[in-house]
């Protein structure tokens, strides 16, 4: 049962396919977002739903940063006008007072972080949801150029950052700008000159935190190419372990995996160290700030130009103003960081979708008549894999589609249900030229069944009636009886509620075909495909399965792309495809009889088995 | 007793701790974790040196109008800036140094341990779970680690500091931060068992969302067949709302506890204003005491808040690190005898007797039951049956993939579990079911199991394999760079190169598993034609679809649910099994026409 590893990629794309570029290449972006003002507005579209939530969180952060500057403030009103007299009655009131201010400034805080969390999660939500719901239109091509890591990371990593940066950060922002501007006025208000000396330190604090960044950028963009390589390796050794095993190759694993490990180590504690300095720097700044408002109003006083209460309390607002502007500089970094994910979402969700021309049209009961006229095609611009192909399946009729490896059969396949358009030509349903029809409908009048066919980690109930989502128990069964499937199954531990593993990881290759068949089976197309559907199906459940697709056959157009040619020997036309081309075309007898390309692979399999 | 019992318990959990338990891989670098903290004492003193320069400035220099003063102690509050400012930095380098060590040897361990896995472990663990664990695991213990040596030291600084400094400053008032700590720590602690448990659900149901979103991936082509988008969405939408609602659960209790805690905070601020006013009314007390005491109490409290924040995070490292421990802690299922055989060179005589296997931890029957064979050197063994009659599990048991349950395999007659892991694969080469490839070039990919190959011998087991051709007419040749898991070449290709592959290794015993499914028959035809000579001298196992490719074979097993149901030669059984024969005349359809 367990005969198969879980090794196998899902559908490895047909030759040429991948472009040569490095899929990795977002990693060396930089982290900055590009255009920002573009993104938040897109951003707000998600919020906007909310907005009577938001501006109630907003009011909530403004009131409890009023009641946090209001702190001292009332702090030195008890101190100097009921200590100081020992008016006792006129503190317990006061104090009453504070005690209420601080409650509501807490319940408050508590108020805004639970209306952010729930507003933060749901507009994550909708726009994981967008995301996905696009990925879905988006055309198999778009697969074929994008690793699975560089989407995932998309539908994770990235959201994940717009989700703090909506719970927690913004509203960070918010009241530390308040408190940084609250200060600033109240500073103002007390002494001019010296608030003046207290704002130098601002420039520097900036040009300081810019010079760190700057040096940092490259080297965090080192870090990540690095890292990226070495969860490549990761990656590729541990899911191709068993390989690594049976060629005794873990020790140069191991030797790879540490040459690039310690890179890593260097690279992450040069760029790390730096940003490190940037508290100690910031904390330095401060006290900086400090010394100079402490000499100069020492100055002032002595000149007679400030009182020494003025000072002290002065000095304790000054102590207020580095840690907003701290906050904000490391706020404002990490907002861009999630703001440049937000606009890689955002990219992906503006790639094109499959899409149907605006006058396409339903397709309709078929007959199963295919054409394909001079049908040109290649996966990269320039190289053709097809060229002009013709051919005509009248309803009924079972096509073979032989050929050596990389001929272009699959491609054919993928013509036939759209995944790709074509180059040039035409591909017509009952004289209806497939273009102008809706890919939807098309694709349920086509059966699809491929060499390595997905499951999901379903039970196998589930997995055949994915094929029509609305078949009860009984056809289902129905299904997987005429595809030979019924027995393995019973053989399962819970039958038909087994639960497979990770893309069914725990049957064999060959029971995962029958599994497919069976889905194909349940979904009773007008037109069949079978790309090589029955090559790991050993020779004896073949030869039951065969039965059963015969049946399946009956009345519908099939395609069958096979090795062979026992499969297709019933074949009403057998195609011989050679570089894109179709070389020879006619029946199993016509063909050998013309003793060409097709004798000679026939031939060959039976080469040297006189009984 | 009952509650003695449970301490005990508490206790025992506290030590088996995972994340404590990683911090073996600290120690290598313990001088560091040593001078780390003490530089940020530096930091701290020097921050905390501050308020009192200032203090001397107001008191001593204006109250004197002593101007020299003054700038002295301005100039004396620069350098105090720029030496704590040092300590820190210091303190960054050497966390931070210690920090990536600790990750890279980690890392290095988990991958060499993850090496020394069987099959068996692989199957228990799955691939994306171990990837999990040796990326994003360790990035969330080494974040911990450096919240450790950096902050986690200055906030218990700062929190005895400035508690000491209270009871100093004032006895009298010494019981309200001694009264609110434990209401503090008490409400952390209750906020940590509340969270805790509730994140797990976070990241099982993130967890999910992720296996929606890699499988709709992996099977887009099925999805778009089946014409299964909405479908899809709704199994998606079910998941995101899963987790967003957990998600909102989670962060809406934990929200609660800045509050509070600032709240308790400034109930303490109150307190000290109430009890301090009363005791400076009753002339015990100075105004200025009031203010510093504040100052303190504040300080003790903040510190105290960031301890236990850190503490949530930890806890949140601790899930973390609890499954790097868990792979750390696998045993490897295949291993070496104590005095396993370190020389082997085999002439290929395998046996297999009355081998029976189960899968560990698969209930249900046995995937192979008592077989009973011989492969004599130079035989080819050909295995024929249905899907899942155990066929591909009968030859991995030969390279020790998985040991047998029961019974015993030799080779020339010694017992496989005597003999060292790689001695043992060296001696045999495997093309496996499934083809896997590497990044890098095609050579590389061909003497995989032998890089220190020559170029000629690369290029002579890709022509048995029939891949020369192919790799040829690439733009590189042979240099030609594969990308992951050979995306740019057919699945026909894949395997030839795989069988490239094995054969370089001039093997005593070879496997091919299935090997040629997706190659033409052309094609494989020529690959027999040339394996026929290369397996002349090894004893080969094939396991085939085809009866064309088995009918040269010395002997035959066909295998029917775990069991050899015939043995023999093309011809003996033709004549003897039934079963044999329906596969032949199933194979040749109505009796082969074309003679």
């Amino acid at each position: 049962m367990t005969e198969a590893r879980r090794t196998a990629p899902a559908n490895p794309p047909p030759i040429g396919l991948r472009p040569g570029g490095p899929p990795m290449a977002f990693l060396q972006d930089s982290p900055k977002s590009k255009n920002a003002r573009a993104t938040l507005r897109r951003l707000w579209g998600y919020l906007e739903r909310q907005r009577w939530v938001l501006a109630g969180t907003a009011l909530l952060v403004i009131l409890t940063s009023i009641a946090d500057l209001l702190g001292p403030y009332l702090m030195g009103l008890a101190l100097d006008t009921y200590i100081n007299t020992g008016d006792l009655p006129g503190l317990a009131q006061l104090l009453g007072w504070m005690l209420l201010t601080y409650i509501l400034a807490s319940a408050g805080t508590w108020l805004q972080t639970y209306l952010m969390a729930g507003v933060a999660q749901r507009a994550v939500r909708d726009m994981r949801e967008d995301l996905f719901a696009r990925l879905q239109a988006l055309p198999l091509r778009y697969f074929d150029q994008h690793a699975h890591g560089y989407i995932m990371s998309r539908l994770t990593n990235d959201l994940e950052s717009i989700g703090n940066i909506l719970a927690t950060n913004a509203s960070q922002l918010l009241s530390n700008v308040l408190s940084l501007v609250g200060v600033i006025i109240i500073i103002f208000i007390m002494n001019v000159p010296l608030a003046v000396v207290s704002l130098v330190i601002m420039p520097l604090t900036f040009f300081l935190t810019r010079m760190i960044a700057s040096r940092t950028r490259s080297g965090f963009r080192h870090t990540q190419k690095l890292l990226g390589e070495l969860n490549g390796i990761i990656e590729e050794t541990i899911s191709g372990e068993q390989v690594v095993k049976a060629f005794v190759r873990e020790e140069l694993s191991v030797a790879q995996f540490s040459t690039v490990n310690r890179q890593l180590q260097k690279a992450a504690l040069r760029a790390r160290v730096l940003t490190n300095f940037m508290g100690p720097v910031m904390n330095m700044i401060g006290n900086l700030g400090l010394g100079v408002v402490a000499c100069t109003g020492g100055w002032l006083a002595v000149q007679g130009l400030a009182t020494v209460g003025e000072i002290a309390s002065f000095i304790s607002y000054s102590g207020r103003l580095s840690r907003p502007l701290n906050m904000i500089a490391q706020l404002f970094a990490s907002i861009q960081a999630s703001l440049a994910g937000a606009e890689r979402v955002f990219e992906t969700m503006d790639e094109l979708p499959e899409s149907d021309s605006p006058t396409a049209v339903a397709m309709e009961r078929i007959q199963g008549h295919v054409r394909l006229k001079d049908v040109s095609f290649g996966y990269k611009p320039g190289t053709l894999v097809l060229k002009n192909v013709n051919l005509e399946a009248t309803p009924g009729q079972m096509i073979a589609l032989v050929g050596p490896t990389g001929a272009g059969k699959t491609t054919i396949a993928n013509l036939l249900t759209r995944f790709y358009d074509i180059d040039s030509g035409t591909i017509e349903i009952d004289g209806q030229d497939v273009a102008g029809v809706r890919k939807d409908d098309l694709r349920r009048k086509l059966g699809l069944v491929l060499q390595d066919n997905f499951l999901f980690a379903a039970t196998v109930m589930e997995n055949i009636r994915y094929g029509r989502l609305e078949a009860s128990d009984e056809e289902v069964r129905a299904a997987a009886r005429l595809a030979n499937a019924d027995m393995f199954i019973h053989r399962l531990p819970q039958g038909y509620q087994t639960v497979l593993a990770e893309r069914g990881s725990n049957l064999s290759q060959g029971q995962r075909q029958l599994l497919a068949i069976a889905r194909a089976v349940l979904a009773d197309p007008d037109i069949l495909i079978l790309d090589e559907a029955t090559s790991n199906v050993d020779t004896r459940t073949e030869k039951h399965l065969q039965d059963a697709l015969m049946h399946l056959m009956q009345g519908r157009t099939s395609f069958v792309i096979a090795h062979r040619l026992s499969t297709i020997r019933e074949a009403d036309q057998v195609l011989v495809i050679q570089n894109g081309e179709i070389v020879e075309r006619g029946s199993h007898q016509t063909l050998l009889d013309q003793k060409g390309f097709y004798y000679n692979l026939y031939m060959s399999q039976f080469k040297g088995q006189a009984i | 007793m009952a509650v003695s019992s449970l301490q005990q318990e508490e206790k025992r959990s506290l030590f088996q701790l995972a994340s404590l338990r990683l911090m073996r891989f600290v120690k290598p670098y313990w001088r560091w974790v040593l001078i780390a903290p003490l530089l940020m004492t530096v930091e701290v003193t020097m921050d905390l040196m501050q308020p009192r320069m200032v203090e001397r400035i107001i008191d001593e220099g204006i109250a004197r109008l002593d101007l020299n003063l003054v700038l002295q102690t301005g100039l004396l509050m620069f350098g105090l800036a720029i030496i704590g400012a040092l300590g820190g930095m210091s303190n960054g380098f050497f966390a931070e140094s210690t920090v990536q060590a600790f990750g890279a040897d980690l890392r290095e361990t988990l991958f060499r341990h993850v090496q020394t896995f069987s099959f068996g472990n692989l199957d228990e663990l799955e691939t994306g779970q171990i990837i999990t664990r040796l990326t994003n695991d360790v990035t969330q213990v080494q974040d911990a680690l450096l919240m450790i040596l950096r902050i986690m030291v200055r906030a218990p600084l700062l929190l005895i500091g400035s508690l000491i400094m209270a009871v100093i400053t004032s006895p009298q008032l010494a019981f309200l931060p001694l009264l609110l700590m434990p209401i503090e720590l008490v409400t952390v602690i209750w906020f940590v068992n509340k969270a805790t448990p509730l994140y797990t659900v976070v990241q099982t149901r993130l967890d999910a969302l992720n296996g929606v979103m890699q499988e709709n991936l992996a099977g887009i082509r099925v999805v778009k067949a089946f014409v299964r988008a909405r479908h899809e969405e709704a199994r998606f939408r079910q998941a995101n709302e899963n987790l967003t609602s957990q998600s909102t659960r989670a962060a809406r209790t934990v929200a609660i506890m800045p509050a509070f805690m600032m709240l308790t905070m400034n109930i303490g601020i109150i307190g000290v204003l109430w009890f301090g006013g009363i005791q400076v009314t009753a002339g015990q007390m100075q105004t200025g005491q009031i203010v510093a005491f504040i100052n303190y109490l504040t300080t003790t409290l903040f510190s105290l808040i960031m301890v236990s924040q850190m503490v949530l995070q930890l806890a949140r490292a601790e899930a973390s690190a609890k499954r790097i421990q868990e792979v750390l802690d696998s045993q490897p299922q295949v291993r070496n005898q104590a005095h396993a055989l370190t020389h082997f060179t085999p002439c290929g005589r395998v046996a297999f007797e009355n081998v029976t296997f189960t899968y560990k931890g698969e209930n249900g029957d046995p995937v192979l039951k008592n077989i009973h064979f011989v492969a004599e050197p130079g035989q080819t063994v050909a295995l024929l049956g249905t899907t899942g009659a155990g066929k591909s599990t009968l030859v991995r048991l030969i390279p020790r993939f998985y040991d047998v349950t029961s019974g015993r395999i030799t080779i020339d007659g010694q017992d496989i579990r005597t003999i060292d892991q790689a001695v043992l694969r060296r001696n045999i080469g495997i093309a496996l079911q499934e083809t896997v490839l590497f990044s890098g070039t095609i050579r590389d990919n061909i003497r995989y199991g032998r890089p220190e190959a020559g170029d000629d011998e690369v290029i002579a087991a890709a022509k048995a394999a029939q891949a020369h051709d192919f790799i040829q007419a690439m733009p590189e040749g042979y240099d030609t760079q594969l990308g992951q898991r050979g995306v740019n070449l057919s699945g026909g290709q894949k395997q030839r190169i795989a069988i490239a592959r094995a054969l370089l290794l001039k093997p005593a015993v070879l496997i091919l598993d299935d090997s040629t499914s997706a190659v033409d028959i052309e094609t494989e035809t020529k690959i027999q034609a040339a394996l026929e000579v290369i397996m002349q001298n090894r004893t080969s196992f094939v396991i085939a679809q085809r009866i064309s490719t088995v009918l040269n074979a010395d002997k035959i097993l066909v295998l029917d649910d775990g069991q050899i149901v015939a043995e023999g030669t093309h011809r003996e059984l033709l004549a003897g099994s039934p079963v044999y024969r329906e596969i032949y005349d199933s194979q040749l359809g109505n009796g082969g026409s074309h003679d």
